[in-house]
């Protein structure tokens, strides 16, 4: 999206980045034309464009967005476990998308506000996830203080995604930022959105040993690889051929 | 925006009394090519089509996101992809115009989904055909959204002004939508063999299906005279039929890409394309239930319907509990 780098591309972080908007943005895509009501279908195609659209800026800064997006193998995605986790109900669909869009938007806000290779994205971006975080955040009231049923639900769904949180703030290579600060800002915003919403902030572990990082190392969890054979099976059939 | 004199609101208190008149300041203001807005007198008739058909055109659109977004987690590439993300965010924003623009003659979006999902109103036959490969989303965008402009360019027209309006804008986003399925294809069939025979094979399959898009043959439509004379509808349904067979001749010329018709041939006396018969009896089935994804569309939209009621009780007990906190539903 910009001039040409001075220097190299963190690639690493480049990586990461790119692979949580382009994971994120397919699971969102599977909920077209299954939706609970018309202005959610828009609402999530929004988001998923959105994500799509940074997904190939941050990809495109490390080689072809296509041969890295749809010739990789699982163990060399290095996407967060958390946005690959499967659509569940709604309510799973919205825990992730605030636990996702509350983080990114505290990162995007720092990266935006230096002046490293990530800047001229971020300060872009982050006027789209902004509003990812408002629909986020605005949903996880009505769900959290809805009905009983959807109050059930979305603690359930929070608590679910809960021990996938602590890899937001595993260091990344080339990620120059303060993660104890970020993560510390984003306990606070999600825990205070969570208690208005009536909720209960989950209390297990946010990084249990065997996940911590495991995703920025390539290490996935069942469903993903799945996911992958079904985005990547076409253009896989078709070698050299372009679209 | 009614600019004429001659409409009259019609007050609920002269409910039968002088209605004759109110049917000729009506008619006149048709014959002037005026807008009908919501609150004009209309004959209940011209309501009772217009909500069929617009509550159908609002269906087609929701229920025409499935076959299309059965292959966004499957997209080639990341362009297409974000390509058919967009048209599919598209048709649902299309889905709602219609909804709203048929909810100004006095019914509601959750009584018109009600009747989708019992099976009482329809949603377009075209829809109840499969997407088996990639190329069936560029031959959806060519030849299905084609036909659909061709139906709809003069729905702009149209006598009733927030049905002509949406349209208006729907069809500024289907041109676009048209032009890049165009494009899909011609990228395909210039492709390598595989691809160009995965076009030709869309091609094959979605070609008579979209001239039946246009309805009936003339002789056997039932509501078109009196649409005509409305001023719902513009042409017949042959006329536009053949108007997108015209257009459509050299376009799968310059894609390099056969018309699966053997009659097909210019008429230098019509200076129009000739082209062989429809299948009528297919349409029919497939009108009444029985074609290859009937079952399927209308399961899938009454899945998501049901399993969403929970979200939507939601947001509306949150909506009651909040209703003083201005802004809350601003989301």
């Amino acid at each position: 999206m910009t001039a040409a780098p001075a220097t190299p591309v963190p690639t690493t972080a480049a990586l990461a980045l790119g692979d949580d908007a382009l994971v994120l943005s397919h699971r969102l895509g599977e909920w077209a034309g299954h939706a609970p009501v018309l202005e959610e279908e828009v609402a999530l195609a929004n988001i998923a464009l959105d994500l799509l659209g940074q997904a190939r800026v941050l990809l495109s800064m490390v080689g072809d967005e296509d041969e890295l997006a749809y010739l990789r193998e699982e163990r060399s995605f290095r996407n967060l476990q958390l946005v690959e986790q499967p659509n569940g109900d709604f309510a799973h669909t919205i825990a992730r998308q605030l636990y996702f869009s509350t983080y990114q938007h505290l990162l995007y806000t720092e990266l935006a506000a230096g002046d490293g290779q990530f800047a001229g994205l971020a300060a872009k971006a982050v006027k789209e996830v902004a509003y990812h975080r408002d629909h986020a955040e605005q949903w996880t009231l009505r769900l959290g203080d809805g009905t009983d049923a959807s109050r059930e639900r979305m603690q359930r769904a929070t608590a679910a995604l809960w021990r996938f949180t602590g890899e937001m703030f595993q260091p990344v290579e080339g990620l120059d930022v303060d993660l104890s600060a970020l993560e510390a800002a984003w306990l606070e915003a999600v825990g205070g959105v969570l208690r208005r919403a009536t909720l209960t902030v989950p209390e297990g572990p946010r990084s249990g040993a065997w996940t911590a990082g495991a995703g920025r190392q390539g290490v996935h969890t069942e469903s993903f690889g799945r996911m992958l054979a079904e985005m990547q099976h076409l253009h896989r059939s078709h070698p050299g051929a372009s679209w | 925006m009614a600019t004429a004199a001659a409409h009259q609101t019609y007050g609920a208190e002269e409910a039968g009394a002088g209605t004759a008149a109110y049917e000729r300041a009506f008619d006149a203001a048709v014959a002037a090519d005026e807008r009908i807005e919501p609150r004009d007198w209309m004959p209940d008739a011209y309501r009772a089509t217009l909500v069929r058909q617009m509550a159908q055109h609002a269906h087609s659109e929701i229920i025409g996101m499935q076959p299309e977004a059965n292959w966004i987690t499957r997209a080639p590439s990341l362009r297409r992809k974000a390509i058919l993300m967009a048209k599919v965010q598209d048709e649902a924003g299309h889905g709602l115009y219609l909804y709203s623009a048929a909810e100004t003659l006095g019914t509601s979006r959750e009584e018109l989904l009600d009747k989708l999902h019992a099976g009482r109103q329809k949603y377009s036959s075209i829809f109840n055909y499969p997407t088996l490969t990639w190329a069936d989303v560029g031959a959806i965008g060519w030849l299905v959204d084609g036909a659909a402009i061709t139906n709809q360019v003069p729905l702009c027209r149209c006598s009733y002004g927030p049905y002509a309006r949406a349209m208006v804008r729907i069809c500024k986003e289907e041109s676009f939508h048209q032009r890049q399925g165009y494009e899909l294809l011609l990228a395909l069939s210039r492709g390598t063999p595989e691809q160009h025979a995965m076009a030709q094979d869309a091609v094959d399959r979605w070609w008579w299906p979209s001239l039946m898009m246009f309805g009936p043959p003339d002789d056997e439509s039932a509501h078109s005279a009196q649409s005509m004379t409305w001023k719902i509808k513009r042409h017949s349904n042959d006329e536009l039929r053949q108007r997108f067979v015209d257009i459509c001749v050299p376009q799968a010329e310059s894609l390099g890409l056969a018309l699966p018709d053997p009659d097909l041939k210019w008429n230098e006396e019509r200076q129009h394309y000739d082209f062989g018969p429809i299948d009528w009896s297919e349409f029919k089935e497939v009108l009444k239930g029985n074609g290859p994804c009937n079952e399927q569309r209308l399961t899938q939209r009454r899945r998501a319907h049901e399993e969403g009621a929970w979200v939507r009780e939601a947001a509306a007990a949150y909506a009651a509990k909040h209703n003083d906190t201005t802004g809350a539903m601003q989301a």
